[in-house]
């Protein structure tokens, strides 16, 4: 039987960049195939070259056997491909049956629509409702539409671009179980990956690419995530990240106080923060624990400043920095220039400005600077924010925020589709931040990584905050998360 | 790079061959001589100094200032598509003031109508700001509307409040001589080009160099980054881009009545305010095009006449020429946008 997806000699660069290096890949019938690699290892360039959406410089695609006209993106699709993006890619304005309908091309009454939609999502346990629309819709819930929209043109073989990135645990549970049932239905899935346990735990072979080159590629039960993770990285790596040892009660001043703290719900979806009382002061770390939807997103903003509370108290010291969640649309604008996007973030007090003026020669080598000591990969600082990898987007986005000298930093899950190096950059400089006198307001999806970067951690369940002895477990964290989200 | 800024280049010169290609090749379908239509055409536009001065270029002040206005909203993001009705709110509020300042030293007199003619056109193009703002009224829609308000407005003045003391003609009495901006002698020309000329600049320069017309385009680019990153207040910025439009297209409805026209009547604008759309988006929205490009659809315009003088094709048909030419810059972005997008895919 020929493989379901066989990739030959697959090259492509992006100007400098080697994106791809001659690379082999075979996907065969009915097995999950984990794609493993650091940002900018190649996974998603690879991807869409399977799926028609970048044009290779070199090399082969088939198909069930059938070799397919690279860059075509119907053809993949005719032969029964379906692909999930690391970014949505749902009409706002339709709703999430609309949009179901849409990509898979059902000519069917809205009622029978409704319907097929509601039996897809109960069938693959990806819940939603298909009434809502989806500019409502939660950053959860619309990772869940886009792969219910793969999952309903019938699709034999499924590109999955790190679907559970923004996933909370038991969702992304729930994600992985569905593909699992899918394999054994018959449909081969990639699943592109950072998570190297979701690898190990579900996978049937792994290949791993590290700088546009495969470095190993074979069945999952001989392998180890620490094997893997040596692969990724070219060296090997040790066990899992560390817990961050409870500090003593910290004494500097305090940066942020809320008290009753309620601020109206963001979007359409999730409660809101209903109450809120803590405080940060300099020099700590303060880790916010929650499910998707629990009212982090209105703390964090609330306190960067960009939500009034509706009610409560909350005194913030200035300037603040923040760190939104979603980079391609919040963090920076793509089309800009790093130096541009660098002189909008830092507004009329930088040292470009005189009066109405902007230096840009100024910003344009301040920007250079910061390309350096943030160790940014890119053309220069003339280059698009669009055309960085998520990773070093994220670490221009950092270099910009600690520019303005915060007293307060507050970073909305800022590893969020980044690799392991990467997130631990990340986190490493969020600490670096707290150790320079700043006080540091953090979300991570991830429990384990924000254990590893916090001082000490709160909770927020249905939009309340629970303040946590440090000493708390891993598993009472989890189950407060959680408990509160059931009930 | 460097071949994105050739195509740049080339592709204004591009749209407009096949804009005449296009014209030449349906009047010889017609059934009309198309060389003696493009040589009438060339005439009338650029054929002599008289065409250039008198003809050309009093067209191509209107085109200019509106379409330097229409590219600054543009590039904030706010469609204001209502500078018609903008230029004729300039210009009725130029015509009664500038019929009563006919006792005024003329170097007083011409600014003060030209300021007023201004600030009409910011309070015509504030009723969409503010519906947009407190009530989220789409600006595409109400600048579209408030422009047939604008003109029923004319036509009313013209035969009630403004018209001319002899209530003969529907039309304004001549402004006085005070009240009318300078022209070089022999000409239509007129001082209202220096306006053009320095606007523009005053503009490439506010795009360029300065923090506010920087966050202007992120505005445009991605309000919610703008507000997030770079704290800008978007709805301000916004709101202002679109007054600011809509004063100069006022002062260009202030300029035709002080420099060209003299006077308030129906249809004073041959669509000004809908050909600087064209203007503005032809040149990129960048405020240095802009002259180029007014320039050019301004000889577009003045040719037009010449051509149904001595060649006997109707003057409309040049409005094909401007539409292949906005049509054909329209397939090239968006072919360039999706390389773009493709290369970013990355």
């Amino acid at each position: 039987m020929p493989p379901a997806l066989e990739l030959r000699g697959i090259s492509k660069r992006f100007g400098q960049v080697e994106a791809l290096a001659g690379v082999d890949f075979t996907l065969n019938e009915g097995e999950i195939h984990a794609l493993l690699g650091e940002n900018g290892a190649g996974k998603s360039t690879l991807m869409k070259v399977a799926f028609g959406l970048v044009q290779p410089d070199a090399g082969s695609v088939a198909i069930g056997g059938t070799a397919i006209r690279v860059g075509d993106p119907t053809a993949a699709r005719r032969l029964g491909v379906g692909m999930v993006h690391q970014h949505f890619t749902s009409i706002p304005a339709f709703t999430v049956a609309e949009n179901v309908a849409l990509t898979a091309g059902w000519r069917l009454r809205p009622r029978q629509v409704l319907e097929r939609v509601r039996r897809l999502a109960e069938g693959t346990g990806l819940l939603i409702d298909p009434t809502l629309l989806v500019a409502d819709l939660s950053a959860g819930l619309k990772q869940r539409l886009e792969v219910l929209k793969a999952l309903a043109a019938d699709a034999r073989v499924l590109l999955l671009d790190e679907p559970t990135s923004v996933l909370s645990p038991p969702d992304a549970e729930a994600l992985l179980r569905g593909v699992q049932e899918f394999r054994a239905r018959g449909v081969a899935t990639v699943l592109i990956t950072h998570k190297l346990r979701e690898a190990v735990a579900i996978a049937d072979r792994v290949t791993v690419l590290r700088r546009g080159r495969v470095v190993h590629t074979g069945p999952v039960r001989d392998e180890t995530a620490e094997r893997l993770a040596g692969y990724m990285l070219g060296e090997p790596m040790t066990g899992e990240p560390p817990r961050r040892a409870p500090a003593g009660p910290s004494t500097g001043e305090v940066r942020v106080r809320a008290e009753g703290l309620a601020v109206e719900r963001l979007g359409g979806s999730g409660t809101g923060l209903r109450s809120a009382s803590l405080s940060v002061r300099s020099g700590e770390v303060v880790g916010v624990a929650a499910v998707e939807g629990n009212g982090q997103r209105e703390l964090l903003r609330a306190i960067a400043g960009l939500r009034r509370p509706a009610s409560g108290r909350l005194e913030v010291a200035r300037p603040s920095g923040f760190i939104p969640e979603d980079r391609s649309t919040e963090a920076l604008i793509g089309e800009f220039t790093l130096t541009e996007n660098l002189v909008l973030s830092q507004g009329h007090l930088a040292p470009w400005i005189r009066g109405p003026w902007v230096d840009w020669g100024r910003a344009e080598r301040r920007t250079m600077e910061l390309i350096e000591s943030f160790a940014v990969r890119t053309s220069g600082p003339g280059a698009p924010a669009a055309s960085l990898s998520g990773g070093n987007q994220q670490r221009m986005v950092i270099a910009a925020t600690l520019e303005r000298r915060p007293s307060v930093l507050v970073a909305e899950n800022p590893t969020r589709g980044l690799d392991f190096r990467a997130a631990g950059e990340v986190m490493d400089r969020l600490r670096a931040a707290a150790t320079d006198g700043v006080a540091v307001v953090v979300h991570l999806s991830d429990l384990d990584e924000l254990l590893a970067v916090a001082d000490r951690v709160v909770v927020l369940a249905d939009g309340v905050l629970v303040d946590l002895p440090p000493d708390a477990s891993r598993e009472d964290i989890g189950r407060r998360m959680l408990g509160a989200t059931a009930g | 790079m460097s071949r994105a800024g050739i195509s740049r280049l080339w592709l204004p010169v591009l749209a407009v061959g096949a804009g005449l290609l296009t014209l030449m090749l349906g009047l010889a379908a017609g059934g009309y001589d198309p060389l003696l239509a493009l040589a009438a055409l060339w005439r009338g536009a650029l054929g002599s100094p008289d065409a250039i001065l008198s003809a050309l270029l009093p067209r191509a002040i209107p085109l200019i200032i509106i379409g330097l206005g229409i590219g600054l909203a543009f590039r904030a993001g706010a469609l204001n598509i209502g500078a018609e009705g903008q230029f004729y709110a300039g210009a009725i509020a130029a015509t009664w003031i500038g019929l009563s300042l006919s006792a005024w030293p003329r170097p007083l007199a011409v600014p003060v109508v030209l300021a007023v003619a201004l600030a009409a056109g910011l309070l015509w193009a504030s009723v969409p700001v503010f519906l947009r703002l407190r009530f989220g009224v789409l600006e595409v829609i109400s600048t579209l509307l408030l422009n047939f308000v604008a003109e029923a407005l004319v036509s009313w003045m013209v035969q009630g409040p403004l018209q001319e003391s002899k209530h003969i003609y529907p039309q304004s009495d001549p402004l006085p001589l005070a009240a009318r901006l300078p022209q070089l002698p022999g000409t239509r020309l007129h001082l209202g080009l220096v306006v053009a000329l320095g606007l523009a600049g005053l503009l490439w320069v506010f795009g360029t160099r300065t923090l506010l017309g920087f966050q202007l385009r992120a505005t445009g680019a991605n309000p919610l980054a703008a507000q997030v990153m770079g704290g800008v207040n978007t709805r301000r910025v916004f709101g202002l881009a679109l007054a600011v439009s809509g004063a100069l297209a006022g002062l260009a409805g202030g300029c035709e009545v002080s420099g060209t026209s003299f006077a308030l009547f129906q249809s004073l604008s041959p669509g000004y305010g809908f050909t600087a759309i064209a203007v503005a988006l032809l040149a990129r929205l960048n405020p240095l095009a802009t002259i180029g490009t007014g320039l050019l659809f301004a000889a577009l315009e003045a040719g037009s006449s010449a051509m149904q003088r001595e060649a006997q094709v109707p003057a409309v048909v040049v409005s094909v020429v401007e539409a292949v030419i906005i049509v054909a810059v329209l397939l090239a972005d968006s072919a360039q946008r999706r390389r773009l997008l493709a290369e970013a895919g990355a």
